[in-house]
């Protein structure tokens, strides 16, 4: 009898160890490498590692016209695309250990700073980007630059915009367009509140798209000019303490998950939890796959300012991808030549609006109508206004902060996503105090 | 002269461990070793800093914190995965008991699921949106939708309901192993002299199967100190709201990986063998584990 039960239990345990095995397998194919298919003999390979799969469509078919414009040097892109932090992981040992780097790479803004401590194992890339400098915006560029060397090539700009739900404001009798500073923005979202009883905006946890764009309004930042550490400072105490206020209200509150872009959040704005959200552009891309039944009542506007007299930024740069060809690949400089066109020629700021909905970092792209204004785009038939109105009204004042390219970024973002908004909008800590302990954490960081 | 010495009495038994002697020096005594070495470096750097990744270590906070919640969830689990395995292995090992098979499969089957699914699973379970899963059963009782994951005392819960799911079967699988070979005749004999059920239990089972409980205290202490995964999925990454999901293994892989502080990370993880290593001579100190094998 135990033995026909232990039989039993084996076979159970070796099904389920043989289930488990297909599981693997599956999720090794997620891993697996995309090859091109080119003709001729002298082509050169290059391997390419992304973090977000539907970039790897738009690199081929860029490739694609690299290859019938330049026959002379053809190239196959081969593509393996990672999760997100597994890439980074991968590529910091790869270049720690200067073995099993690929040739060309895409790094997210937020590591980016990592990348540019010590000897740094990435190309040069102005020479590349020479030619296609003048039509680009300056700050996209700034943010993959370390000492006028520039290492990285910009996807978007990812301007800070709002994103309103039209239908929701009006049964509230708000009208968006009124909005026009930050007081109307806390006014409109205590009136919303007032008539709907629900949550106007997002107190942000996990991300500062926010809290950047009205840092940077007020001309603050993380860091001292001289690079030093100053989180606890005047000007970002004052904006905690408004979006403080905010919350007070009890109109604005910390969405589940803790920031707009994740998959707890999408929901509470597809069943109108919410009504509004300030993020870079590139959301457009989320709402159009993620917040389906929102398409049609989603209005795109500047987001608002401190004071309408000031010379404030209209708007930051928020996220990124920076593409980088690794210094030391066999290939590196035609991968660099070739890496430019495929994300800075016209043609590539057309197909980045075309297939991605990100407001691509050539703006003489923004003003031609007859790509902004496609009927068939499926981002323009998603939203109410035109985005690109928007994004003309706003463009000649984006404006960035300086410690988002600095080597203390990345620890600096970690602090505050973790921990000091946590205690200040979920522990009900006081701002300043929230403010000390981190710059305490932070220092000892840093102290070496 | 060969088979002279393949035969020789001396030299065979550590041929034969020969195989498991490379092993330990290749894969364990030389990473140490060289660990302890990087810790007292800046790497990206390439300088010997003498000790000062371990005083910066002394005064980092978040570095106690992690410790703080290794040392917790260890407890945690010493306390639901010994007693509770126990008491199911024998109940299953009972002849009372019907189709025990079904239960032990039941049991197991957690084990072998991936805890990356399994913590993605939980993490949505776990929500919180008034409609995830937790958050309606809760509801169902008239209470409000708890922030599941961003409190303290909930995620502590959920780590431990993640662990007691997973690991439950497995040592139920060590115990009943340990209780089988215990010989039938004792309890026999007890029952003739009118022991109770529940007093065969504590004056047979419990003592017999000591060796098994040494052993399963020993891998449980180790994996509670140096659990990972678990909350690095339960979390979505190794970034939980005011760190209340980081363990020291978060630690050292943030400092080392995310951070490229290698030299750092390597100061952390000598201090995670140094605290298991203690914990774990104490404990089998304690239990009289040594005492056996000098007799």
């Amino acid at each position: 009898m135990k033995r026909r039960v232990l039989a039993a239990l084996l076979s159970v345990t070796m099904t389920a160890a043989f289930l488990m095995g297909c599981g693997k397998d599956a999720k090794r194919e997620t891993v697996a490498t995309n090859e091109m298919e080119v003709e001729g003999d002298d082509v050169t390979t290059l391997k390419v590692w992304t973090f977000i799969e539907f970039h790897q469509k738009f690199y081929t078919d860029m490739a694609k016209k690299w290859n019938q414009e330049h026959p002379d040097k053809k190239v196959k892109l081969v593509l393996s695309n990672l999760s997100y932090d597994d890439m980074h992981n991968k590529l910091s040992l790869a270049l720690e250990s200067k073995e099993g780097a690929p040739d060309v790479v895409d790094i997210e803004l937020g590591k980016f700073p990592a990348f540019m401590v010590g000897e740094v194992g990435l190309r040069d890339l102005t020479d590349v980007i020479e030619p296609y400098k003048k039509s680009i915006v300056k700050s996209r560029l700034d943010i993959y630059s370390k000492e006028g060397k520039i290492y990285g090539l910009p996807t978007h700009v990812g301007a800070t915009v709002a994103f309103y739900n039209t239908d929701l404001l009006k049964t509230a009798g708000i009208n968006y367009e009124d909005i026009k500073t930050w007081d109307d923005f806390k006014e409109a979202g205590v009136k919303y509140y007032k008539a709907t009883g629900k949550s106007f905006a997002t107190i942000e946890t996990t991300a500062q798209w926010m809290i950047n764009l009205m840092l940077a309004q007020k001309g603050g930042d993380y860091l001292k000019e001289d690079g030093s550490l100053n989180v606890n400072n005047e000007i970002m105490a004052e904006v905690l303490e408004y979006i403080k206020g905010m919350q007070d209200t009890g109109a604005f509150s910390v969405i589940p998950g803790g920031q707009p872009d994740n998959e707890e959040a999408y929901p509470c704005y597809n069943n109108g939890e919410y009504a509004v959200q300030i993020m870079p552009f590139w959301n457009t891309s989320r709402f159009v796959n993620y917040m389906t039944d929102l398409a049609g009542k989603v209005a795109i506007a500047p987001t608002p300012v401190w004071k309408t007299s000031d010379k404030e930024f209209a708007s930051i740069g928020g996220g990124g991808t920076g593409t980088a060809i690794v210094a030391s690949g066999k290939h590196a400089d035609l991968a660099a030549e070739v890496m430019a066109y495929i994300k800075l020629s016209e043609e590539a700021n057309k197909e980045v609006w075309n297939v991605l909905g990100f407001d691509p970092v050539n703006t003489e792209v923004w003003s031609d109508t007859e790509i902004t204004q496609n009927a068939d785009n499926q981002y323009v038939k998603y939203f109410s206004n035109y985005p690109f109105d928007t994004l003309n009204k706003i463009k000649d004042n984006i404006g960035s902060l300086g410690s988002l390219t600095d080597e203390k970024w990345p620890s600096i973002n970690n602090e505050f996503c973790t921990v000091t908004l946590n205690n200040i909008f979920e522990n009900g800590m006081e701002v300043k105090e929230a403010l000390k302990e981190s710059q305490a954490t932070l220092e000892n960081e840093f102290k070496k | 002269m060969l088979k002279r010495f393949f035969y020789s009495k001396k030299i065979a038994p550590y041929i034969f461990v020969l195989p498991f002697i490379i092993t330990v020096l290749l894969f364990w005594a030389a990473p140490i070793s060289n660990g302890i070495l990087l810790s007292f470096q800046d790497i990206l750097k390439d300088q010997w800093v003498g000790t000062q990744n371990y005083e910066r270590l002394l005064s980092d906070k978040i570095f106690l914190k992690a410790i703080f919640n290794s040392v917790k969830y260890m407890l945690g689990t010493l306390i639901l995965l010994i007693p509770f395995p126990l008491l199911f292995a024998s109940l299953l090992n009972s002849k009372l008991m019907k189709k025990p098979g079904l239960f032990k499969s039941a049991y197991f089957i957690p084990a072998l699921t991936s805890v990356v699914v399994a913590g993605t699973v939980f993490r949505l379970m776990f929500g919180e949106a008034a409609g995830s899963l937790a958050n309606q059963v809760i509801g169902f009782f008239g209470f409000s939708p708890i922030k599941w994951l961003k409190n303290a005392e909930t995620s502590y819960f959920i780590l431990l309901l993640v662990a007691c799911w997973r690991w439950t079967g497995v040592n139920i699988l060590y115990f009943l192993a340990g209780l089988q070979s215990i010989p039938s005749e004792l309890y026999e004999a007890a029952a003739i002299d009118g022991a109770s059920k529940w007093q065969q239990f504590t004056k047979i089972s419990i003592p017999l199967v000591k060796p098994t409980s040494v052993y399963v205290l020993t891998i449980s202490i180790y994996a509670g100190l140096s659990m990972f995964l678990e909350s690095y999925m339960l979390f979505k990454g190794n970034n939980s709201p005011n760190n209340i999901g980081l363990t020291i293994v978060g630690y050292l892989y943030r400092q080392g990986i995310e951070k490229r502080a290698m030299g750092y990370a390597c100061a952390v993880g000598c201090i995670l063998l140094l605290i298991i290593m203690a914990v774990n001579l104490i404990q089998l100190k304690l239990t009289g584990a040594f005492g056996k094998e000098e007799k």
